[in-house]
């Protein structure tokens, strides 16, 4: 039970992380509602998978579904080869607010999942200072986190879910109340975090450039209900710096991922509307 | 001068107190109140001087049973919240019973505690806690419950216990609402404890009251009025810094919004 080290690993042949036809529908008055359908996802060790989509698709649905938060109604969630039933060992959960605890200095919150699993917090704390050191927190472990900037708020919680070396990282649209500056700083630091070593990680975001920028997959969803409309191979070199942004390669890509927002009407202004301007 | 004052907050008070009986003093002079009917604060000074032991012993009479009430009512207040916030069945049994019996004014309960209880301590004590007890109650459930959602699904996937959730979590984010609870509640257990006095006693502050309305010893009234005023604003000063020291953090977010307020003007 204790949330250390790596999962069960006979997971040579298979996939890490398989989703296979999961679909979730919410009961209501006025008749179902299907938040997801029919999802078939795999995804391999190591993997970094963005989940691009807009508001209503799903996708942090499908998060909680894989952090075992919520459960699917038809299909199933297997990770490192066993399906999911309550939260899995290994996993580390960074959402959009940085749910940091006001009443704790930063390397407190830090520390909270040794805590929680009764492990010794002498021994941890060495780690979670380096992985402040890493973030830029240097220095900062002992204030608290209302003295922070929201882009140094999510680092402590991003340090938070690295703590004790997740295989699983889950991230629920993290940077999506961060003002743009911070945004991309934050993009650029957790492409380095995770190519030290390379964790699978589920990235869910609205941002087209952010999931490009980041992922090898970009899993785009199309909304009501939340189904995988097309999966975008991104293979540009890494490390990737921000100006990849501007070339023709990832223009392509993110030419690719409109579209198909475009064609599901998320976004207007194709070729095909007529733009209208407010008067 | 005048905004230094106004600037150290302390100071602001005393004057403030200051000012108020200096005003009362002149009136009651100037005036030719009689002392049966407004005595100046002169003379409840005087009054005050001829037994203060017998006066103090009075006070922590008094003080003793809103102590106690206020004690009771804070530890069955907080159990009593922690259960309506977990069992369904208590928040629709205990909740709405707590919720219906406000509505009745508790000091009407008091000759009751006295057929109960007797005329000793036990039976103020009881008044002082009940009248107490509901703004605990009601506080902590509130904070207890703006727990936020995140943080305990956060906690659920680091394999955190129930448990763990209601120390780590639920019960630090209820403080500030709980201290919002005490705050009202220690004045009213205060109420209570004279409440119950002024029904039947031999003791305390309240019975002072009532017993020299008897005689129209009006000094010794107000001699009494006045050390419950600086008994409730002592009470509650007590319970602001008692926040201040287990919350920093609200405080100082307090702070840190009024700075930011001020600064906006």
């Amino acid at each position: 039970m204790i949330a250390v080290g790596p999962l069960p690993s006979n997971t040579k042949d298979q996939s890490f992380v398989q989703i296979r036809k999961a679909g979730k529908t919410y009961r209501s008055k006025r008749g179902d509602v299907a938040a997801l359908k029919d999802i078939n996802l795999d995804i391999a060790m190591s993997e970094f998978v963005s989940v691009l989509g807009p508001s209503g698709c799903g996708k942090s649905t499908l998060l909680r579904c894989l952090a075992g938060l919520d459960h699917p109604t038809s299909g199933e969630i297997l990770i490192g080869g066993q399906k999911v039933h309550s939260p899995p060992d290994g996993l580390g959960v960074v959402f959009q607010r940085d749910v940091l605890l006001e009443w704790r200095t930063v390397i407190e919150n830090v520390l909270l999942p040794v805590e929680v699993n009764r492990m010794n917090r002498r021994e941890w704390e060495p780690k979670a200072l380096q992985l402040l050191d890493l973030l830029g927190l240097r220095g900062f472990e002992g204030r608290h986190p209302w003295e922070l900037s929201g882009g140094m708020r999510q680092r402590v919680s991003i340090c938070r879910a690295l703590l004790m070396n997740p295989t699983l990282l889950l991230m629920d649209e993290p940077f999506g109340a961060l003002d743009a500056m911070t945004r991309d700083d934050l993009n650029v630091e957790l492409q380095r975090v995770w190519m030290a070593d390379e964790k699978t990680v589920f990235f869910v975001t609205h941002s087209i450039t952010e999931a490009i920028f980041l992922a090898d997959r970009v899993v785009v969803m199309s909304p009501s209900p939340g189904q995988i409309a097309d999966i975008i191979h991104v293979d540009l070199p890494r490390p990737r710096d921000l100006a990849i942004r501007e070339t023709p390669e990832f223009g392509l890509l993110s030419r690719r991922a409109r579209t198909l927002f475009q064609e599901m009407g998320v976004i207007r202004g194709g070729r095909g509307d007529k733009l209208r301007v407010a008067s | 001068m005048m905004q230094n004052i106004a600037s150290n907050r302390p100071a602001m008070i005393a004057a403030v107190i200051v000012g108020f009986f200096l005003v009362w003093e002149l009136a009651c002079d100037l005036l030719h109140v009689p002392n049966y009917f407004l005595p100046p604060p002169s003379a409840i000074f005087k009054e005050f001087l001829t037994a203060p032991d017998w006066y103090l012993q009075q006070c922590l009479y008094t003080l003793l049973t809103t102590m106690l009430g206020f004690g009771a009512a804070f530890a069955v207040g907080l159990i009593a919240a922690i259960g309506i916030t977990y069992s369904k069945i208590l928040e629709n049994t205990l909740y709405t019973l707590l919720v219906s019996l406000n509505s009745v004014p508790k000091i009407a309960l008091a000759p009751l505690f006295i057929i109960w209880l007797g005329t000793g301590v036990n039976s103020k004590v009881a008044v002082s806690f009940l009248i107490a007890l509901f703004s605990i109650v009601i506080d902590t459930v509130l904070g207890l419950r703006s727990a936020d959602p995140d943080a305990l699904d956060l906690l659920k996937t680091m394999h955190g216990s129930p448990m763990q959730a209601l120390i780590k979590i639920r019960i630090p984010t209820a403080l500030p609402h709980m201290f919002a609870g005490m705050k009202i509640s220690i004045s009213l257990a205060l109420v209570g404890a004279i409440a119950g006095e002024f029904v039947a006693s031999q003791e305390g502050l309240g019975w002072v009251i009532l017993s020299a309305q008897g005689m129209f010893q009006t000094t010794r009234v107000f001699a009494a009025i006045i050390l419950l005023g600086v008994m409730g604003t002592v009470l509650f000063f007590l319970v602001d810094i008692a926040e201040r020291l287990v919350c920093p953090w609200h405080v100082s977010h307090r702070t840190a919004e009024a700075k930011a307020m001020a600064q906006a003007h």
